[in-house]
């Protein structure tokens, strides 16, 4: 079982219908002990980075996600899930994030020629080639955000291009961050929700 | 950098897709969620449905239309037509819908535009301009109910106001092109590249791939639209890809 995180942030009912078609089971939770005893935690997030975090610590979550981290369970963070992943964010002014991964989220800098948010299809480079989610080399994934993560390339798996360099995938042990929305994706994001499948699978295996 | 998007349109009556569909591997050519399936398969970067249901008790169809749609078919879904409140916005994002086309409704009510965007976020809010070249005042008209109601607004004009009121997107129809097979209105989306923000999508007018080089190399629109070329297989998405690629266009 899956636990993807409640914490009343946009439509995450594509998300789950993209779990069941990969054949991982789902539940849209807030309790603790849902999250801890599950094989993996996904982070859903659309909207302001402070509101998100705000609402995370009104539902008592920071916590939870701490041990979450802890426990060395998958924990995958999609699209704003991923940029709360990091230290902190310049969105409105400066906001602590969860601090799992270093790293600060800043706007993207719009020019004549790239429109912001970033919205569509972009390629990506993939600089580890002994991930999990390597194969996401060459291949275009759906992207709609305004701000992106600035961190360092050793927690970087890939990246895109928009006038600025954009993690697209960050890694760093068992915590996960995709920039793109996989289940929006086609067969690109479906075959990269198979390879968190494996992580988990990994990880149960690693339990028992 | 982003791919340009080749996006195929479906008209939706009472939870069938019209105008005829006329796939090799289709068993049933009025089915949705087969034609979707098809349309992702072939490489399409996003789907718009058009619900042109006259009467509105056969709405909750298009929501029906829409949940099976986005259980098999994981890619952006824009739904366009008879979208008159919030309250039908959210019944389409909810359904699984990613993004919401304000036409007529927009015109009648542009506060409408804002209120989406407050509660949805301007990413799920698009705003579709159909537009009409006034020989007169040598302008881009905005015209409505399908290009009978002309409505007398500059088109640069609204799409500037719309951006303003929060329009994340703009799907932009060429009446004068749509139908002809002639090409996009490249003159159109030139002017509409002076003021858009945000993306835009062509519509309205492609009959061979060279029309989506056309667009592409001639104007900045990010995304193209197209129904019957598609949907009769007069083209598929492979082959306006494999030609734009060809030219240097960047596609998925």
């Amino acid at each position: 079982m899956i636990a993807v995180v409640d914490y009343d942030t946009g439509n995450i009912r594509n998300l789950m219908k993209a779990l069941d078609y990969v054949g991982l089971d789902s539940k849209l939770t807030d309790d603790p002990e849902e999250i801890l005893n599950a094989d993996g935690v996904i982070l859903p997030g659309v909207g302001a980075f402070a509101e998100a975090m705000d609402e995370l610590r009104r539902r008592n979550l920071i916590d939870v996600l701490n041990q979450v981290v802890d426990k060395q369970i998958p924990l995958l963070g999609i699209c704003l899930g991923m940029q709360l992943l990091f230290e902190n964010s310049e969105e409105f002014g400066l906001h602590d994030g969860l601090g799992f991964l270093p790293g600060t989220v800043k706007e993207i800098p719009a020019t004549n020629d790239l429109k912001v948010p970033e919205m569509g299809w972009n390629e990506n480079k993939v600089l580890k080639n002994d991930s999990y989610f390597s194969e996401a080399n060459e291949k275009f994934t759906y992207f709609v955000h305004s701000y992106y993560a600035s961190c360092p390339l050793d927690i970087v798996t890939a990246g895109v291009d928009y006038g600025v360099f954009v993690p697209s995938i960050v890694q760093k042990n068992k915590v996960i961050g995709m920039q793109f929305h996989p289940e929006k994706s086609s067969d690109v994001g479906l075959g990269l929700l198979q390879n968190y499948k494996r992580m988990v699978q990994d990880y149960v295996d690693s339990r028992n | 950098m982003l791919a340009k998007r080749i996006i195929p349109c479906l008209d939706v009556d009472d939870g069938r897709v019209k105008k005829g569909v006329n796939f090799v591997d289709l068993k049933d050519v009025g089915d949705p969620v087969e034609i979707a399936a098809s349309y992702q398969k072939q490489g399409a970067d996003e789907l718009v449905f058009l619900d042109i249901t006259a009467t509105s008790d056969h709405r909750q169809t298009m929501s029906d239309v829409i949940e099976q749609v986005s259980s098999q078919v994981f890619m952006p879904l824009t739904v366009g037509g008879g979208i008159r409140s919030v309250d039908d916005m959210q019944a389409m994002l909810r359904a699984g819908a990613d993004k919401v086309s304000l036409n007529s409704a927009a015109v009648h009510n542009p506060e409408l535009i804002t209120q989406g965007a407050e509660k949805f976020g301007k990413q799920c809010i698009v705003v579709a301009v159909d537009t009409k070249w006034n020989e007169s005042t040598k302008q881009f008209d905005v015209v409505i109910n399908g290009g009978r109601v002309n409505t007398g607004m500059n088109a640069i004009d609204w799409i500037k106001k719309v951006q303003d009121l929060g329009a994340g997107e703009l799907l932009v129809t060429s009446m004068d092109a749509d139908g002809t097979k002639q090409g996009y209105d490249i003159p159109l989306y030139q002017a509409i590249d002076k003021v858009a923000t945000v993306p835009v999508i062509a519509s309205g007018g492609c009959g061979k791939v060279e029309d989506f080089s056309e667009v592409f190399e001639d104007t900045k629109v990010d995304a193209a639209l197209a129904a019957s070329v598609f949907h009769f297989g007069e083209l598929t998405i492979a082959n306006v890809k494999q030609h734009l690629t060809n030219v240097g266009v960047t596609v998925r």
